[in-house]
This record gives C-alpha cells, structure tokens and sequence, in this order.
C-alpha cells in the first residue's frame, strides 16, 4: 500500500474544530443546567422507583376526568391522581396507598360504578412496594455506574488511558444531559428509561469508539500534521457512517415512538434524545477532552518491543 | 484469489441459515386458544375417558373444538376463539367436576417434526400475553423468631431433665432469648449443658443486679439455615395454591434471599389469585392448660368457629405449621371422617417427646393469620391512613391425646366430611415456615397484552420497513446485501430465542428494534471504508477486501463495547428489562456474524473473482 496516497485529504473538510471552544462551553452549559435541573426538580420518578400503586382503565365512552376523580374521592381515595394516557379513553389512576390484596379491584369496581353506564376495562395494575422501589433505583444507580466504570477499563485497554478517560466524560456527558432533560421536561423516570439510557451509554460508545479508532489510525499513519489536524481528519472520515448510523437508529427509534404504544414512549424518548447528545459528543466532547488532555502521537504508537532489531527497523 | 471463500465458509453459512430458519419457524404458526385440565390432586387419573366426558360436554353446549389430546400435564382441548374459549372452559369444569382444574392456555402449533428436533415457538411475557406478576416477601426476622419460640419449649425440657435450676427463659429485646438463672453456679452449668446439646446456640454471659443471664442467639450459619428452610416451604405452599388456582403454566421462583416471584399467565381474576396467595397463616400446637396451672403460664383463646368457649392453653409451644409437612381429610377403618397429620423427622421428635407425658390430656392447634387493619389517623388536621399488621390466633382443634403421637398422627371424632376437609385445608395453609407479604405486583388485562403485541409488530414492521429502504436507496447493491444480512439477523434472533426459550417482552421488541438500526452499522462502517479505498484510487476488488478488513476492528471494539453494557443491564435489571438485554446481547452477537461474514460471502458470490470495473455502492465512491 502506498503511504503518500492516503495521505492525500478527502473532498470535503469541515473544521470541526475550529469551533471546539464554543462548544465545549455549549456542553458544559447543558450539562450545567441538567445538573441545576436534577438538583432543583430531581426526576420524576416512575412507580417502579417510588413504590406506590397504579390502575390503568379504558372507558367504553369519553368521560369527563372531574367526574372521574370525584368517583375515587367518593369512593376513599382522596389521593389519587387521574390523568390520560394515549387517547382520552384510557385513564390511569396512581395511588400513594400501601398495598392491599384488592386494592386494584376495588378501584376497578369503584371505577365501573361511578361510569354512568360506561364499559370500563381494566388494561394493568400495578404495585410495587417503597422497599423494592428504593432497592430498583439504588440498583440501577451501581449498575450505570458499573458500566461506567467497565467501559473505561476496557478502553484503557484497548486505546489508551486518555481516550477512555474522553470516552467516559462523553458517556458522563450524555447520561447527565439526558438526565436532566427528563427532569426539565417532567418526563417519568421509569424502569425503561432506565434501560435506555444504558443502551444510549452502549449506543454513544459505539459513536465515540468509532472516531477514537480513526483517531488512533491516523495518528500512526499520518506523519504530518497536529493532534488539532489529524482529529479533525478522523472527525471527516467518520462523519458519513457516523450521521448514517444515527439516521438508520432515529428512524426506527421513531418508529417506535409513534407506533410503540404508551409503555415504550418513555424508553423511546430517552433513546431519541440519546442518539443526538450521543453523535454530538462523539465529535466534541471526546475529542476535546483529548485536545485538553494534550494527546500526542507517542500515546499511540505501538508499544517498543525489547527486540533491538525491531527498532531498527522502524523507520 | 482475492474475495473468494473458501468452499466449507460457504457451507458452514447456508448450515447456520439453515439452522436459524428451521428454529426460527414455529413462530410463523399462530398459538391455538386451549383448555387444559389437570387434576385437582396426583390420584385423579387422566385418561381418554375424563377427556371423551369434556368433549361430550362441549358437543351438547355446541361449543366447536379443533383438537383434543392427552398429554403427561394433561387434557388439552383446542378451540377457535378466546370467547370459545371461556364457554368452554366453564362447560368442561362443570362436566368433570371439582375433582379437575381447568385453565385457560395458548397451545402451540408446532408441527410434528419441528417439535421432533426440539423446536418451539418463543414464550411470551406478561406484558405480550397478560396476566398477573407477583413478587412476595419472606418476613426472614419472624421466621427465626418463630424458630427461637420452639427453642423455649426445649431448652427448658433439656435443663429440667439434667436438673439445672433456671428461673426463667423469655425473649429478650432483640429477639435473642434470655434465660435467668437463681445462681452463677447454675448459670456456668447450664452454659455448659446447652452449649454441648445445641451447637447451633451462640451463648453469651450476663450478669445484671445480682441475677445471671444466659443470652441465646442463633449462629449464622443455622440462621441461613432457617431462612432457606422458610423460603422452600413458602415455595411449595405457593406452588400448591397456584395449583388449586388452575394456572396452565405459572411461575413460581426463588428470587435473591427472601423474596418470590409468582407469574400467572392468563389470569383474569385477579382477585381471586390474590386472595389465595395472600393468605398467611401459619399453625402451634401446644397442650391444654392443666387446671392447676400458674396463669403466668397459660393463654386464653377463642375457636375459629362461633359458639364455643374459649380455652386455655399453655404458653410453650410443642411445634409450629413449618414442622407440618402433610394434612389430609379422609376416612378411617369405620368410615368416620379424620385427618392426617404427617410431620417431618424433627417435629415428629418433638411431639413425640411432649405427648408420651401428656397422654389423656388435651392438644390445641392454633391457627394464626397475619392480617392488617386500616386506621385513620389525625396528622396536623389531616386524615393519614395508617395499616397496623395485627395477628389473630384462633383454635382449629382441641383433641384428646390417646397415645405418644410421633411423625404420622391423626385428628378423628371430627362432625362429618365437611369439617375434616376444612381441618385439613387449614392445616395446610398454615404450614408455612414464616409470613409472606407482597411487596410488588403487576397486572396486565388481555386486551392490553394482545395491544402490546400488536404494537409491538407494527413498530418493528415499520422500523425494518424504513432501514431497508434507506440501505437500499443510499448503498445500491451493497444496501440489497446488507438488508439479507439483517433479516437474517432476526431470523437468528428469533431461532435463538425459541431455542434458549427465552421469553419475549415488550422491551425485548424495543431490543429487537434497537438492534435492527444498530446492526447495519458494521455494515455501514465498511461500506464506508470500501468507499473511502475507491476514492484514494484503489481497484474494486482491491477495495473490498481492504475495507472489510480495516473495518473489523473497529467493528469488533464497538461491539464487545456495547455488548459489555448489555450484559451488565442483564445483571442489574428485572423482568422486562432482561428481555431487553437479552435480545439486544443476542442481536449484537449475531450481527458481527451476518454483517460480517455473510455479507461477504454475497459480495463475493456477486463480484468476486472477475474482472470489475465499477461497484454498485452508491453515491460517493
């Protein structure tokens, strides 16, 4: 293979980073006012995190929500909160009430009784006790931390001690911005989301470990040329597959958005928001972590072997 | 010669394509709506002519059936229709009788030489088919504090016999036992006597006010001993009610230290499974007070049924419903209604000892539900509700002890039939090592399980829909490769599931949509790199076979990444979220496999090997 014609630049250059500084203010501004958002809102947390009670209804007929909520409260259930879901049919009930052996029964029953006539169907209940859900947000807590902290080891190893301190400030990043969206927003933070923002942490490492690869290939490669230069190069190469892989995820991610149905909406919600942040800091915030990190090429050149003759050899 | 496979690459694919579609196809049979009946106990035999009854029944109600077997678990009889369904599951209950259970069931379709090597079709979540999640709690404390009480009995009848003056034995604070002694002396001996006779006691010395102390508490090791022992009894108990529920294929699992999680598939009345499973009760045996007995020593309790006095009874317990291993109602040699009791080895002993001292005496079973009772109380103005767990302990039975009853006993001179069966019923239901509380539950209606499937369907139908067409618009020939490689990516997918019968969830969709977008990312990465080679001038071949090779490690790097994630979401996650792991681990796994090898394996059936001038990969090369 001929080393002077890959050396030779690619059609289209954009300088990423010549805006590097704007926006690592941009990213440290979004993961300030998530911070900011989660400390003054915090998150609001979905019945699998609080513990507490749910019934899901569908009505035959639209029904009036005040009547709805007059029922329960007539009924005893001074504290639960009405809303739709999906179409205005569809009722869910939450109730801050410990649980009772019948306690779905008897709001279903208070329910078809106050219908005025009204089919009423019951699509799910649910409880879950405080203790089990204290124990499912200090679990998901360790285990996003765990990924975290598996991630930076492996690409320790595999890279460089640089890139995976980058790749995990770009996870950090997008898990924070995520994060705090939910709580701007007052998304419920459930079970789901949970697990999609795991797969946004999979998901944004597979878009930083991309560009870090073209990276190190690059910095062995090219002779000439800054550390500024030659991540840009990378960013270039990369930036085709990068936006065609984020557009193949967004499409079927909208897919299930629309057409998943209201369990979903949350979990597909946090992937959508995931895949930007996630592209996004592929290019900016692991990149500049590795600026600020003063990467050179020594970091990445293949470890010298003992043999004298092999270093010899290097040209 | 470049981008040629070697002819066993080739083989070994279309054998694994081969292999995935077969595994892969049971799913493409839709389930059939199905009655299973089973018997009410193991002696109800399940034959041909309980099955020619069920179907007799149906013929006179009119009610169409599709198929009729026999199997090992049951009777299975097939219909068309979920509403076919119900009206034949009341006739055929009421034709056979309380001596069956019958359930409603999805039957598979499953071809008979699919099912002849072992394929399936995948199993359904809660959430896909509807049903009822259960998860209860084991009150592990009450169990060893149930375990404690029977030590009291002991350790009193052991000291008496080697005449060691004790003064007392109580529990103390902390759920330890204190036994108080008249002097030191007999305090060091009888430290030395228990400590030689119960291994399993951690004795600790305390003097206070001029009285000495013995402090019992249990090791670690037979404290994990009782939990172990509560959790498997609550287990089997469980299993037994979810029998008598008549649930076609429920779940019934330990899950970490003290807890159970029960699954029942297609249950529609709720209430009814809850208020079996909810029920906690547990059993004492203890003698009847003698009349002279000190009232320090004995307790005063009310019978179960109405009308009769209440008895006194003594404080020590002689064994509790978790040394109950069996009761059951039936006749004796003059036809008149009693009771079997087995217990196991140790309850057996322990009765055995109390009662060869007690014959013509009179023996209680007390029976105790763990109930809870809503209060409402006045916090700064407002009405808080507040549960308070309350126990009752009522008496089942009070019989004369004729002879020393050992591990088998029975409870005769009962009032008919009718009494004996609710005797044993109890009996049953309480023998159960420690109370269970529920502490989670999740009820999905049918109509909302088949909305998630259908949904679910859709999303993947149109996401899959969107990919393709992008793939093919933007990478030409190579896009057409790529799409075989992701639906053969499900297909593997699906094979794999069925095969590990791992269960499909509403997440696990999620997963499978996910994977759907992500997976044509290796292929994306080196179309990409294929792309980039032609346009620093090298030859298509040339250019193939550099960019599949420069992209694998990227690929491999990206993927292990991922895959790293997914695994620790397997770990932390419950339930659903499994589901989601799973597929997205399984989808990751086989998309380096399909991505990779199969659609080089078709590039190089399509281009290899000749003389090419120009790639069909789209614009930009």
């Amino acid at each position: 293979m001929n080393e002077e014609e890959l050396n030779s630049v690619p059609q289209s250059q954009f300088d990423f980073m010549a805006l590097r500084k704007p926006m690592a203010v941009f990213s440290m501004v979004l993961v300030l006012v998530s911070i900011i958002s989660l400390a003054v809102n915090g998150l609001q947390f979905g019945l699998d995190f609080t513990g507490g009670s749910l019934v899901e209804v569908e009505y035959s007929q639209e029904q009036p929500m005040e009547q709805i909520r007059q029922t329960l409260v007539e009924s005893g259930y001074e504290s639960a909160i009405v809303q739709t879901f999906g179409s205005p049919t569809d009722i869910m009930v939450r109730l801050a009430e410990t649980h009772t052996a019948t306690l779905g029964d008897d709001v279903l029953a208070a329910l078809r009784a106050g219908s005025g006539g009204a089919e009423v169907t019951l699509l799910r209940s649910e409880f879950v006790g405080a203790q089990v859900g204290d124990e499912l947000r200090e679990q998901g807590g360790l285990g996003m931390l765990f990924a975290l902290g598996v991630v930076m080891l492996y690409v320790a190893m595999r890279f460089q001690f640089k890139f995976s301190v980058g790749a995990v400030v770009a996870l950090g990043h997008d898990v924070l911005i995520v994060l705090g969206l939910f709580s701007l927003l007052k998304l419920d933070f459930d079970l789901t989301v949970l697990a999609a923002i795991l797969a946004v942490i999979g998901y944004s490492l597979n878009d930083t470990i991309v560009v870090a690869d073209r990276i190190r290939e690059n910095f062995r490669k090219l002779r000439k040329g800054d550390a500024v230069e030659i991540i840009n190069h990378s960013l270039n190469e990369t930036l085709g597959r990068t936006l065609i892989t984020s557009l193949t995820t967004v499409l079927v991610l909208l897919a299930l958005f629309y057409f998943g149905g209201e369990m979903i909406h949350g979990f597909a919600t946090a992937l959508l928001i995931g895949v930007f942040v996630g592209t996004y800091s592929s290019v900016y915030v692991a990149s500049n972590v590795l600026l600020a990190m003063k990467v050179v090429r020594e970091d990445l050149l293949p470890p010298v072997k003992e043999d004298p003759a092999e270093i010899d050899d290097r040209p | 010669m470049l981008n040629k496979y070697p002819l066993w690459k080739n083989l070994l694919i279309v054998l694994v394509v081969l292999i995935g579609g077969i595994y892969a196809a049971p799913n493409l049979y839709p389930d059939d709506y199905a009655v299973q009946v089973s018997g009410a106990s193991t002696t109800i035999e399940l034959d041909q002519r309980a099955l020619d009854r069920a179907l007799q029944s149906l013929d006179q109600a009119k009610v169409a059936y599709r198929g009729a077997e026999v199997l090992e678990k049951g009777l299975l009889i097939r219909v068309g229709s979920s509403e076919e369904q119900l009206r034949a599951k009341a006739e055929i209950s009421r034709a056979l009788g309380d001596n069956y259970v019958t359930a409603l069931n999805l039957a598979a379709t499953t071809p008979d030489w699919l099912t002849a090597i072992g394929a399936g079709p995948m199993k359904l979540g809660l959430d896909l088919r509807g049903g009822v999640h259960f998860l209860m709690e084991v009150d592990m404390a009450a169990a060893v504090a149930q375990r404690l009480d029977v030590y009291v009995s002991e350790i009193k009848t052991q000291l008496r016999s080697e005449r060691v003056r004790y003064r007392s034995v109580d529990h103390g604070n902390d759920g330890s036992l204190q036994i108080k002694f008249a002097t030191q002396e007999a305090r060091d001996e009888g430290h030395s006597l228990l400590s030689k006779e119960f291994r399993e006691f951690r004795l600790t010395d305390l003097d206070s006010a001029g009285e000495f102390f013995v402090g019992v508490n249990l090791n670690p090791s037979k404290i994990a001993e009782i939990e172990d022992y509560a959790i498997k009894q609550n287990l089997t108990t469980i299993r037994n009610r979810v029998n008598e529920l008549g649930v076609a294929e429920p779940l019934v699992q330990r899950q970490g230290r003290n807890r159970i999680v029960i699954q029942l598939p297609g249950v529609q009345d709720t209430a009814a499974a809850k208020r079996i499973l909810g029920k906690t009760a547990n059993l004492e045996f203890r003698l009847e007070a003698a009349p002279d007995a000190p009232r320090s020593s004995t307790e005063s309790y009310e019978f179960r049924e109405a009308g009769r006095p209440a008895a006194d009874i003594e404080k020590d317990i002689i064994i509790t419903g978790s040394s109950v291993s069996n009761a059951q109602a039936n006749f004796d040699e003059n036809g008149q209604p009693q009771v079997s009791i087995t217990l196991d080895s140790n309850g057996g002993k322990l009765m055995n000892r109390v009662t060869r001292n007690a014959i013509k005496r009179r023996m209680a079973v007390l029976f105790i539900e763990h109930k809870t009772r809503t209060r409402y109380e006045k916090v700064d103005g407002v009405d808080v509700e507040r549960r308070i767990p309350y126990v009752e302990k009522k008496i089942i039975s009070l019989a004369t002890i004729q002879s020393a009853l050992g591990n088998s006993f029975r409870i005769t001179g009962l009032d008919g039939a009718g009494e004996s069966t609710e005797l044993a019923l109890l009996l049953r239901a309480g023998a159960l090592a420690a109370p269970i509380y529920f502490v989670e539950e999740r009820t999905v209606g049918p109509s909302l399980g088949q909305q998630n499937i259908d949904l679910g369907v859709t999303s993947v139908q149109i996401g899959m829909a969107l990919v393709l067409c992008f793939m093919l618009v933007f990478y030409r020939v190579f896009g057409l490769v790529a799409n075989v490689a992701l639906l053969l990516n499900l297909a593997l997918l699906t094979a794999a599931m069925s095969m590990l019968s791992a269960t499909l969830t509403l997440p696990g969709i999620a997963g499978i949509v996910l994977t759907v977008g992500m997976a044509v990312d290796a292929n994306v990465l080196i179309f990409s790199r294929i792309k980039e080679e032609l346009r620093n001038g090298l030859p298509p071949q040339s250019a193939i076979n550099s960019g599949y090779d420069r992209a694998f490690s990227t690929i491999f790097d990206a993927n292990i990444t991922t895959l790293l994630v997914a695994v620790i979401l397997f770990a932390v996650g419950t339930g659903p979220v499994k589901g989601f792991a799973v597929t997205l681990s399984l989808g990751i796994i086989f998309s380096m496999f399909t991505a990779i090898t199969v659609t080089r394996a078709l590039v190089n059936q399509i281009y290899g090997g000749r003389k090419i001038n120009k790639l069909s990969i789209g614009w930009g090369a």
